[in-house]
């Protein structure tokens, strides 16, 4: 037993650049076993590239990313223990697919060429479906449901493989609240049961509610810790750039301000305080 | 009628359009489903550059023909994940480049008597034994290749990057599809020409997802398609003395045509154009819970 045993995830200075763009610098952090992390930036601060990294699907410029303290690359067949929830658009909504295929194509990389799914691998799909309260519209068409339901559909896809580590890339987008609500429950749960989760997020003031801990991302890691350690001005502010900020992404619009005006004026210009904040580095 | 099928070329001419309107028609639902009916149209293409070779040394032009589309798919495929240049783009560059090679090696051999129409556009008439042989061989081929990999196929289709995630080599099985359609795209050549096979790949495929959302449904009416256009539009290019290649092609119209008016999708509630991402913040609130107020009944 080494000691990298006890993390889940490892960043060792992680920097991933896209020809001159930087998309993350220098990222170190640890996520212990059987931690849920929130992940929070501004557009463009690196969150999905970060956990692109973690599987494998985009190469660390410099730096090397661990899972279990095995790096990525040499993960070979444990990479199938990582759950992904990646972002809704990605799909075509009209694809001839039912639900109850897609939740079991998470369970492919297990089953292996040339075998049909068995009994097991359809009865883990249900399983899933079930923990996301989908299980009743199985044989639906993918299309015919509506985004929220859609979403649920691939976190099942996500835990029909029984995983020990869950990356979720903005989840709650264009979802309605009853919805996000249970879904909060359910990795609640998850979480209670000791699965690792690493979250990207834009709900900064419902993520710091369920999460051990929030790491604030704006190409470089800002802050990282209890959120009510870590979600004060300064730092909110390094990772937005400013102190107010309206996210108008997908459904509804979050106001980040919420979470920490402790007596800042918030009409001051989001330029200004970008500014301060570089003079300060 | 039957008089018809008592001549050779004739037989060997359903024979041969039976068998690519199944392959072609197989094929082509993962072409509609993946989008890959531009690479499909440029592999087409790059095949002439093999064909033109084959005349220049006598070689079997099938296998010529094969060669190069198969290489064209797989420099495509190549170049545009390595992302130096976009697909479409290395598609342009690969295909026009085959076609041009094709047309040099062509004008060398001028003097020739060289049946070039009929590769571009067809020539069912003019099937050898051989050719069926060849081509029966290659589409069981192809079949039983799609048949071992029908779910990894079917994943890769609908999300290529969650089937790399978990653990299916999608890299490697996107290629083998290219592959495959590019062998496809070579069987189909002598019965419908260069220009006009990604037809017969992507419209029996077209019209069969206007009638079902249920994937191995979607495959057997494509067939179907497939094979009713191929062997009706031989038919009809025979009472009407025209081009067989193009009366197929353009009979898989007419039934794309039907199929897209009698669409149940029609009907159906509304989703989201394939690909097309929310614009930021405009997104309606309940997130189709409901349906969206613009959306117009049928």
């Amino acid at each position: 037993m080494t000691a990298n045993q006890s993390e889940a995830v490892e960043f060792e200075n992680v920097t991933v650049a896209y020809g001159h763009t930087v998309a993350l610098q220098d990222i170190s952090l640890r996520i212990a076993r059987g931690e849920f992390v929130g992940v929070v930036g501004p557009n463009g601060s690196g969150k999905t590239t970060l956990l692109r990294t973690v599987l494998g699907l985009t190469r660390p410029t410099h730096g090397e990313v661990k899972v279990s303290g095995v790096p990525v690359n040499r993960l070979g067949t444990r990479r199938r223990r990582i759950g992904y929830v990646p972002q809704l658009a990605a799909i075509d909504p009209r694809f001839p697919v039912h639900v109850l295929d897609v939740v079991t194509m998470g369970r492919y990389g297990e089953i292996g060429l040339f075998h049909r799914p068995s009994a097991a691998d359809r009865t883990a799909a249900c399983r899933a479906l079930e923990r996301v309260g989908m299980l009743d519209l199985a044989d639906r068409q993918i299309g015919q449901l509506s985004g929220g339901q859609r979403q649920r559909v691939f976190v099942a896809r996500a835990l029909a493989v029984e995983p020990e580590l869950l990356l979720l890339d903005e989840p709650t987008t264009g979802v309605d609240p009853a919805t996000t609500g249970s879904f909060y429950e359910l990795m609640h749960q998850l979480h209670g049961e000791g699965i690792t989760i690493l979250m990207v997020s834009h709900d900064v003031g419902v993520v710091s509610q369920y999460v051990d801990k929030i790491a604030c991302l704006n190409r470089r890691l800002v802050v990282h810790g209890r959120p009510s350690e870590v979600l004060t001005a300064e730092a909110v502010e390094g990772c937005y750039g400013c102190g107010a900020l309206f996210l108008t992404h997908g459904a509804v619009p979050h106001i980040v301000v919420d979470v920490h005006p402790k007596g800042k004026p918030p009409h001051r210009s989001p330029a200004a305080h970008l500014l301060e904040h570089r003079a300060k580095e | 009628m039957l008089q018809i099928l008592s001549y050779t070329f004739m037989q060997r001419a359903l024979v041969a359009s039976t068998i690519i309107g199944i392959v072609c028609a197989v094929i082509g639902v993962y072409v509609v489903l993946k989008g890959l009916a531009f690479i499909g149209t440029g592999i087409a293409h790059a095949s002439f550059g093999g064909v033109a070779l084959g005349f220049l040394f006598g070689w079997n032009l099938i296998l010529t023909a094969a060669l190069f589309s198969i290489f064209g798919a797989l420099g495509i495929g190549v170049v545009s994940r390595r992302g130096e240049v976009k697909e479409d783009t290395a598609i342009g560059i690969f295909f026009s480049a085959s076609m041009a090679f094709g047309v040099l090696i062509i004008g060398l051999l001028q003097g020739y008597n060289i049946d070039l129409f009929g590769y571009l556009f067809g020539s069912v008439l003019a099937v050898t034994q051989e050719d069926i042989l060849l081509s029966g061989a290659l589409g069981l081929g192809i079949l039983i290749i799609i048949g071992l990999f029908f779910k990894e196929f079917l994943f890769i289709s609908f999300d290529q990057e969650m089937a790399q995630v978990v653990g299916v080599p999608a890299a490697l099985l996107y290629y083998l599809l290219l592959a495959l359609m590019a062998l496809t795209v070579v069987i189909s050549i002598k019965v419908v020409g260069i220009i006009l096979v990604e037809a017969l790949i992507v419209t029996p495929a077209a019209a069969a997802y206007q009638l079902t959302d249920d994937f191995k449904r979607m495959m057997t009416i494509a067939v179907v398609i497939g094979v009713v256009s191929s062997i009706a539009g031989l038919f009809f290019s025979y009472w009407l003395n025209i081009a067989s290649g193009a009366t197929i092609v353009l009979t898989s119209t007419l039934i794309f045509g039907g199929a897209a008016l009698l669409s149940p999708r029609r009907r159906q509630r509304p989703v989201e154009a394939p690909g097309a991402e929310p614009a930021l913040g405009l997104e309606p609130a309940t997130d189709g819970e409901k349906a969206p107020s613009s959306y117009t009944e049928l």
